[in-house]
This record gives C-alpha cells, structure tokens and sequence, in this order.
C-alpha cells in the first residue's frame, strides 16, 4: 500500500528530475528524506507496479518517427489470436481491449514514419481483419500527471 | 515538419534510455558506462533533448490503475470541422482529460474525431466529466461514445 510519502515522491517525480550526477540525492533533500530511503521506495514503487516506469520519456515525432492509433474489430472467437499477433511486434507499444465493437486499440511507436504503412498491411495479412490507422491529426493536450 | 536533430551520440543515449534510467545513486554515471560515453557528455546531450522537446521529461510514471484512477474511459465525439481546433483546445484544457487529439474518420462506420481520455476514480466520476465536456461542445457535436478499457493487453514504452 502506498503511505503518505510515497504520494509525495510520486507527485514530485512526476514533474521531473533534475539532469545532474545526484540526481536522487537533490529530490531527496527537497523531499526532506536521504537519498537512499529515496532510491528504496522508487525501486519499491517500480517492483510492486505502482510505478510503471522511471526515466526520460522520448517523444518519438521529434527524432523523426511516428506514434499511431489503431483500432479492430475483431470477433469474440478470433480475439486471442489477433491479440498475440498484435502483441508480437516490439513496435506495438501499448494495446487495449475496450468494450464497443472496436475493440481492440493499439498504439504503434515506429522510428521512420515510412514503415507503418507496410506494418499494418502486414497485420491485416496475418489476421484477416482490417486494420483503422487513426494518426493523430492534431494534438490539443497531452498530459503528464496523475494526483496521486 | 518535425525535427530530426538528434546525432548519432543522442541515439546511443536514447538507446540506452528508452526502458529507463537504472534506480541508483549516480544514474547518469550508470547510462555512461553502459553507453562508453563520459557522464558530462550524457548529462549534457540530455539536457538539451529536454530543452528541445526530444525528452518530454525525466520522471516517474505511474500505473494509473494503481492510483486509483479505475474507470479511464477514452470518450469520442463527432465534431463539425470547422470547429474542432477551437473545441479540441477547450476539451483539452479540462482537468480531468488527460490527452485529446484529432483523429480521422472512417465513414460509415466511426464518425468520431475528437478523442478525449477522460479519468476517474469510478464510472460515475467519468460519466459526470463527459456530461460537462458534451454541454461545453453543445450543437458542434452531433454524437458520442465512451469506450472503457476492459483489459490491458500490452504496455511497454518506446522501443526504437
């Protein structure tokens, strides 16, 4: 169970860490905490899932590659074998299954936009479903932070 | 167009980075032995992916899940085009939405183009967030739909 402090870490490293060789040791003085107690409830909070990751968060457009979003919709029979066709690319980075008759959404994370075209012809040759690229046209708000 | 500046040195650090930074004292140091690169060069390519937007931060992510956040419902709308940039602007300000986007339609069967992830602590919470955001798009939205995830089935960060 997460305990008053580490609400605190969470909601102070969500804004960011400082680029520096103690990096750990200046949010500890900060959070009024040493910096190992500090390392110890990161690594904590990373093993027990309460944190699913920790480190730099790349934005893929500015070194030159693509994010998209793509949607199925797949039947209740075939779903777990389009799901572990899906889930074998490294370049799918996160898939969900919602609840509509689009059910499957999943983001691709490519470093040349010049690959998700054949990517996707690929998907639907394995799967027999067709695939909905839903590239982002415009972004209007991408936040970073939950309360914890 | 966006930008394609990152060297070779970015994409060794990007590389070594891209799973996360290890959980140490000197994690910089760590990136550098791990990379053959010296710490200052580490630090110093890093700071300026930060500033040019390469990096959007260096932090925590938490599993939202975990927070308490159980009824994340990614709500989509069918918009006039003439107004979603004024509307996808306002929706996005929203406390509560956490990214919003324009995204194409696939005519008949999904007229939505405006996607808002909308987050609560329970479905009720969010139905109430998706009340407000329909009477902020009032007569610009001709339909909606909420989408609840029901299972995570995949969630890694970037591999490039």
């Amino acid at each position: 169970m997460m305990n008053d402090l580490d609400r605190r870490i969470i909601n102070h490293l969500q804004d960011g860490m400082p680029v520096c060789e103690r990096p750990f040791a200046t949010v500890a003085e900060q959070l009024n905490i040493t910096e190992d107690r500090l390392i110890g409830r990161v690594q904590a909070l990373l093993d027990d899932g309460t944190l699913s990751r920790f480190g730099p968060l790349y934005d893929v457009e500015k070194i030159g590659g693509i994010y998209s979003l793509v949607a199925m919709q797949v039947s209740r029979e075939d779903i777990d074998n389009v799901i572990s066709v899906i889930n074998s690319y490294p370049e799918v980075a996160h898939n969900y299954e919602r609840d509509h008759e689009f059910n499957l959404w999943f983001v691709v994370a490519l470093d040349t936009t010049e690959r998700l075209p054949s990517l996707l012809t690929d998907i639907e040759d394995r799967t027999g479903y067709r695939v909905y690229n839903m590239p982002k046209l415009d972004e209007y708000y991408v936040g970073l932070k939950f309360h914890a | 167009m966006p930008e394609t500046t990152v060297n070779n040195i970015d994409r060794l650090i990007i590389l070594a980075t891209q799973a996360g930074l290890p959980v140490t004292r000197e994690p910089y140091h760590d990136i550098a032995l791990r990379t053959g690169l010296d710490q200052d060069t580490v630090m110093e390519r890093m700071k300026m992916m930060l500033e040019r937007g390469v990096i959007r931060r260096i932090g925590v992510v938490p599993n939202h899940y975990r927070l308490g956040y159980r009824a994340n419902g990614m709500s989509v709308w069918d918009v006039r085009d003439d107004r979603i940039d004024e509307l996808g602007k306002k929706i996005g300000a929203l406390e509560y939405v956490s990214h919003c986007y324009h995204r194409p339609r696939y005519l008949p069967e999904w007229p939505y183009n405006l996607f808002a992830m909308v987050h609560g602590r329970d479905r009720e919470s969010t139905e109430q967030h998706v009340k407000q955001i329909a009477g902020l798009l009032g007569d610009a939205a001709r339909g909606y739909d909420i989408l609840y995830s029901t299972r995570i089935l995949k969630k890694t960060g970037l591999r490039i």
